[in-house]
């Protein structure tokens, strides 16, 4: 299946699915004020990459700012990698990126910690 | 002739970084936040309170995005004398706090869903607010735009205060909604 590869932009997050190496990566900011129209094609690719998952996968988010109107759509994201490695096709792990000092980007990997039932792993990175 | 010094005066006194009035854009708010976020890298502040601000200001922001977008969509009476899609916004910073303030026109029928969530929301301490913040995440559904009524919860959250608000009659119609935000800016 095809990878996704979407540059980085003032209001939207780097994104890099690559279902071959089974290696899933969200990055930046993703503050737009319509989320839905972009988070909308990546849950669509993990529907697809249900069927033919590598038997691991990561996934790496590290997220410097996020809005309400993503929260609901990250949540979607991870509904879809909770279903995945519930169904047992994949063993998932989500690396929560937080920098240093971040309380608010901790408790926010947290609060996805405590909903969705897969293996998260809170990865502090320093501050530049 | 409009007193462009009493103006200046008052956004000096009340140290005001960045100030609005007009139709809130989807392009207005990249600048907006693109002005903001230099503004506040220049700022003697620890990076987790800059982010702070920044995250409340991005809500706010996007608050008044969706709401004066549905208020143009929603409005009865096509009144040329109230721009309904304009809002105001400001930011300051006194002595130990920044202050987000916004200001936008409201359906008076409207007054009394927003007023029963602020005030829920102001009833709750801070566990509490993380456990509601996380059922509206969970089981809310979602609006069209995508906010699912999580940016008010975000903004108690994040500011860690009490939503100071207020609704002023304009009409029989419409009344005027201003939110006032403030977001220490000393670690504790």
């Amino acid at each position: 299946m095809d990878t996704i590869k979407i540059e980085g932009s003032p209001k939207t997050p780097a994104v890099f699915f690559d279902a071959v190496a089974g290696h899933l990566e969200i990055k930046g900011r993703s503050i737009p004020e319509n989320s839905i129209e972009f988070y909308k094609p990546l849950v669509d690719w993990l529907d697809a990459y249900a069927s033919t998952a590598k038997p691991v996968t990561n996934v790496n988010v590290q997220l410097e700012y996020f809005n309400t109107s993503s929260s609901k759509c990250i949540l979607d994201v991870f509904k879809k990698l909770e279903s995945i490695h519930n169904g047992g096709s994949s063993q998932i792990t989500i690396n929560w990126h937080y920098e240093q000092d971040d309380e608010d980007m901790l408790e926010a990997g947290e609060d996805y910690q405590a909903i969705i039932n897969v293996p998260f792993k809170m990865v502090e990175i320093e501050e530049e | 002739m409009l007193d462009i010094f009493d103006f200046y005066d008052k956004m000096e006194r009340n140290n005001i970084m960045l100030s609005f009035k007009g139709n809130i854009t989807s392009e207005l708010l990249t600048s907006i936040l693109q002005i903001m976020e230099s503004k506040l890298s220049n700022m003697d502040e620890t990076p987790a309170v800059k982010k702070k601000v920044y995250n409340v200001l991005v809500e706010c922001l996007q608050n008044l995005y969706h709401h004066t977008d549905e208020m143009a969509s929603q409005d009865p009476v096509q009144d040329e004398n109230l721009s309904k899609r304009s809002a105001i916004f400001m930011i300051g910073k006194m002595d130990d706090q920044y202050r987000i303030i916004t200001g936008n026109y409201m359906l008076k029928e409207n007054i009394g869903i927003l007023k029963g969530k602020i005030d829920h929301v102001n009833s709750l301490d801070k566990e509490q607010l993380k456990a509601y913040y996380k059922e509206v995440l969970n089981n809310g559904s979602m609006s069209a735009k995508g906010g699912g009524g999580l940016g008010i919860i975000d903004i108690a959250r994040k500011s860690g205060q009490k939503l100071d608000y207020d609704f002023m009659e304009v009409n029989d119609i419409y009344s005027f909604f201003t939110l006032n935000i403030n977001i220490a800016n000393n670690k504790n």
